[in-house]
């Protein structure tokens, strides 16, 4: 079986040759890297799925090398919109800068009661690995470098909504500028998570709580009510979107 | 020059790294992945503390199943002083945010935090969040890290310690983008790089570059490692692709059932036990599969969500409808860094060793589930107090770059060696006889058979070099330096297993099935320091 790798120094994809057979591409690329071609470069760590390492494109959708199990003639590329360091690795600074920006930690403890119940409502976020997959499927970054990204704001709406917070207004007021509303509510980050996350509705839901909180949408407020201008009020708009 | 340098960006590390800037010092931490990489991500089952939430439990019965199952290994103060520690930490991280499991118990605080039972324990006392407590906490604690200014340079490989006069003055790190050689000084440094499972290649739970780089960087500056021979190994790996299923299967309920349907042990045993029974059932040809079909999908999914994923994906089997096919493989590296009372290094002062990759004697012969996501954050807190402490009246003269220089030169003559043959092979190879030869079960004969082999290997290694000769992004150059470090400790684990001619927790050896008094030791090795 073959299976293409974009290789950065060329910027032309390379064949190579894998057994038949089940295997996941991590795998692959380790074998191709062992027996074939050590100069191929990628990033590995857990192999299980949990460390988030070792996302990539493959046919142009995001995926963990790890969990994907090869078939013939895929094209494997690296995560759009981070700098390539090499080949299938890129640089990944960026979900620093985000995750700051965003504030996405708890602000102020305060003790409480919490249920299983509790529990649930932000178990999910709470899966989020930071592979970067949803970042890298997300349309925003194209026009928007400076967008928080659907990563940082799931992680911001998971510290929000927990009931130890005492001062979730100052997360909610940290995600207004680049952030819940010019998410484009495309879905592409929910589609592309291998955790199941949804940061599309995590997005909504930081959306109600920011006029909760006294915010408004910002390309609303600039909008002429009788004439709606999709394409003016910043980045994609839409405006039904959510709720 | 930072106060406290921490090497080593997992949960020990950053544990560290906030509790040095609590105290007041300027931190620098140094990994070479990004902190969330680490393989703390990858605890499933729990972290131990004695808070009582479901059943009746007490801090003097954590202390005393650890001891139990450390058999006459650990240092009964470390012990104490781990699991009085534990309620605290709890609390600490129920502070930060940790998102724990819960129970419906109208308590407040870390009262509502929900409890299993792991093996060797006489309580449910594992704290846990789903199957994904580690990770949980990691993010958690990376959070944290974030929110108070903590700096990090990632992407960094340590590769020497600067300890002239035997106190430390900083190490070198290959920059892995740029490839360029950087000396960084600190007057205080924490190691916290993990084990060195991944020596068992292809035969281990760990992630790959779980290479005892920090243990052998030790050993190289002069520093003592100790209990290098203990080794677990974790009864339940996936048979095909050695990831973990975790003990809270068996806490929970699961069953462990041969060929014939039968089952062989009490699955609730210590994991040197269990580990064992199973093994002997592969001597006897049986397949070996973990049952929890009868727990149900529902509780499968609201307990197991990561492993039933995982089954479904690398085993193609459904837990809720069939047997799991298993095998014990190696998981945790009870041995490393020896260290004193403070978790100084012993032979190198100000430098501290916390998590995986010490031996602080809390774990003795066998660890307990559940006790080292505990050790990582306690002892990470602690070691990176006293680190602080220590900084505060060191030296704060520079030193020079001898150490660096030598580096520097080391890995130009790393890209001219001669790579006739690939290291990849050996890095195999080495796995596969440790699994085979320095595994489950020992014997002097095939030890000395391994040992043979690993000094033939360390001879061949001049042959072995890098075929990518890239200045930058050079990854073949860092699963070099990686796979060289679990060559320079190879021996010093055979060697400690030979010596100990007797059985004790996940040591043992043929001819010497029993405890003998006379090795209730620790076998500290320590290379004499290269005259400077
Ligand atoms: C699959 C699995 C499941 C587990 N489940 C549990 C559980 O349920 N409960 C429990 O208590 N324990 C569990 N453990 C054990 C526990 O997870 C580990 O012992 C613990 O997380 C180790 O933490 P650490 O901070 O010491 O090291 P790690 O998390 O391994 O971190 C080491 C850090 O050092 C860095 N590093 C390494 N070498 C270098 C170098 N040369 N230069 C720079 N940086 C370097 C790494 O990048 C990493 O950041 C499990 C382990 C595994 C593998
Ligand atoms: S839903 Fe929003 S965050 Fe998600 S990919 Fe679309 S624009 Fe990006
Ligand atoms: S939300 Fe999902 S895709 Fe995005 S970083 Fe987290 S785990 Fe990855
Ligand atoms: S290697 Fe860890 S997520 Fe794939």
């Amino acid at each position: 079986m073959q299976i293409k790798v974009l290789r950065s120094k060329t910027n032309t994809h390379q064949s190579y040759t894998l057994p038949a057979g089940e295997i996941p591409l991590l795998n692959a690329l380790m074998y191709i890297k062992e027996t074939q071609d050590a100069t191929l470069t990628f990033s590995a760590g857990c192999r299980a799925s949990v460390c988030g390492t070792c996302a990539v494109r493959v046919n142009g959708r995001e995926e963990l090398a790890c969990a994907y199990k090869v078939k013939p003639g895929d094209v494997i590329e690296p995560l759009q919109y981070h700098p390539i360091l090499r080949d299938l690795k890129v640089d990944k600074d960026k979900a620093k800068e985000t995750l700051q920006k965003g504030v996405t930690w708890l602000q102020s403890f305060q003790e409480a009661s919490l249920t299983h119940e509790d529990e649930k409502r932000t178990e999910k976020q709470t899966d989020c690995i930071l592979c970067d997959s949803c970042y890298s499927a997300c349309p925003v970054f194209a026009v928007n470098p400076d967008f928080l990204g659907p990563f940082a704001l799931t992680r911001a709406y998971r510290y929000s909504e927990d009931k130890r917070e005492s001062n979730a207004k100052s997360i909610i007021d940290g995600v207004q500028s680049n952030g819940v509303w010019d998410c484009t509510l495309c879905g592409e980050c929910t589609a592309v998570c291998p955790k199941g996350i949804d940061p599309k509705m995590d997005i909504t839901m930081l959306r109600s709580a920011s006029i909760k909180f006294g915010h408004s949408d910002p390309s609303f407020a600039t909008q002429s009510f009788g004439t709606p201008d999709f394409g003016g009020g910043g980045f994609g708009f839409d405006p039904n979107a959510g709720f | 020059m930072v106060d406290v340098l921490v090497i080593g960006s997992g949960g020990a590390g950053l544990s560290a790294a906030l509790a040095a800037k609590e105290a007041g010092a300027s931190v620098l931490v140094i990994g070479k992945m990004y902190p969330t990489n680490s393989q703390t991500s990858m605890a499933q089952g729990g972290m131990n503390a004695a808070l009582g939430n479901v059943n009746e439990d007490h801090v003097s019965l954590h202390i005393q199943d650890t001891v139990k199952s450390a058999h006459g290994l650990c240092d009964e103060d470390m012990v104490r002083q781990m699991c009085a520690d534990a309620p605290q930490t709890v609390e600490w991280l129920e502070r930060i945010g940790v998102p724990f499991s819960r129970l419906d118990n109208d308590k407040k605080g870390i009262g509502t935090v929900a409890q299993r039972q792991m093996g060797g324990a006489s309580a449910k006392r594992a704290c846990y969040a789903q199957d994904y407590t580690g990770l949980k906490i990691l993010h958690t604690l990376y959070d944290t890290c974030l929110k108070e200014g903590i700096a990090f340079l990632d992407e960094h490989y340590l590769l020497n310690l600067i300890v002239p006069d035997d106190t430390i003055k900083g190490a070198t790190f290959l920059d892995i983008r740029s490839g360029e050689i950087k000396q960084i000084d600190a007057k205080s440094v924490v190691i916290a790089t993990g084990g060195y499972g991944s020596i068992y290649h292809g035969f281990t739970t760990n992630m790959y570059g779980a290479t005892g780089d920090g243990v052998a960087a030790v050993l190289r500056a002069g520093g003592a490692v100790s209990d290098m021979e203990f080794i677990q190994f974790h009864p339940t790996a996936l048979k095909h692709s050695c990831i973990l299923i975790s003990e809270s299967a068996r806490g929970e309920g699961g069953y462990l059932v041969n060929e014939a349907g039968e089952r062989f042990v009490d699955e609730l045993k210590p994991r040197d036990e269990v580990a064992r029974a199973i093994f002997s059932q592969m001597k006897e040809g049986q397949r070996v599969f973990l049952d929890v079909r009868h727990l149900g999908e529902e509780k499968l999914m609201e307990l197991l969500p990561q492993e039933m994923a995982l089954c479904k994906m690398h085993e193609h089997v459904d837990p809720a409808s069939d047997l799991i096919p298993i095998k014990p493989v190696a998981h945790y590296s009870m041995g490393g860094i020896d260290v004193d009372y403070a978790l100084e290094v012993n032979g190198i002062k100000g430098c501290f060793a916390a998590g995986e990759c010490s031996n602080a004697k809390v774990h003795g012969a066998n660890r307990l589930g559940g006790n080292s996501l505990l050790e990582i954050t306690t002892f990470g807190r602690f070691a990176g107090e006293n680190a602080f402490k220590h900084a505060v009246y060191a030296s704060s003269k520079p030193v020079d770059g001898t150490q660096r220089l030598k580096d520097e030169a080391e890995i130009k003559t790393l890209f001219a060696q001669e790579d006739s043959e690939s290291f990849y092979t050996y890095r195999e190879i080495l796995g596969e006889l440790f699994y085979e030869k320095v595994g489950i079960v020992r014997e002097n004969g095939q030890l000395n058979e391994a040992l043979e082999e690993v000094i033939a290997m360390q001879v061949a290694q001049k042959k072995m070099g890098i075929s990518d000769k890239s200045r930058t992004n050079n990854q073949n150059l860092v699963e070099f330096l990686e796979f060289r470090n679990t060559l320079l400790l190879a021996p010093a684990i055979i060697s400690a297993a030979i010596a100990r001619d007797e059985s004790r927790g996940a040591h043992f050896k043929v001819g010497f099935e029993t405890e003998n008094e006379a090795f209730r030791k620790h076998i500290v090795l320590q290379w004499k320091r290269e005259t400077q």
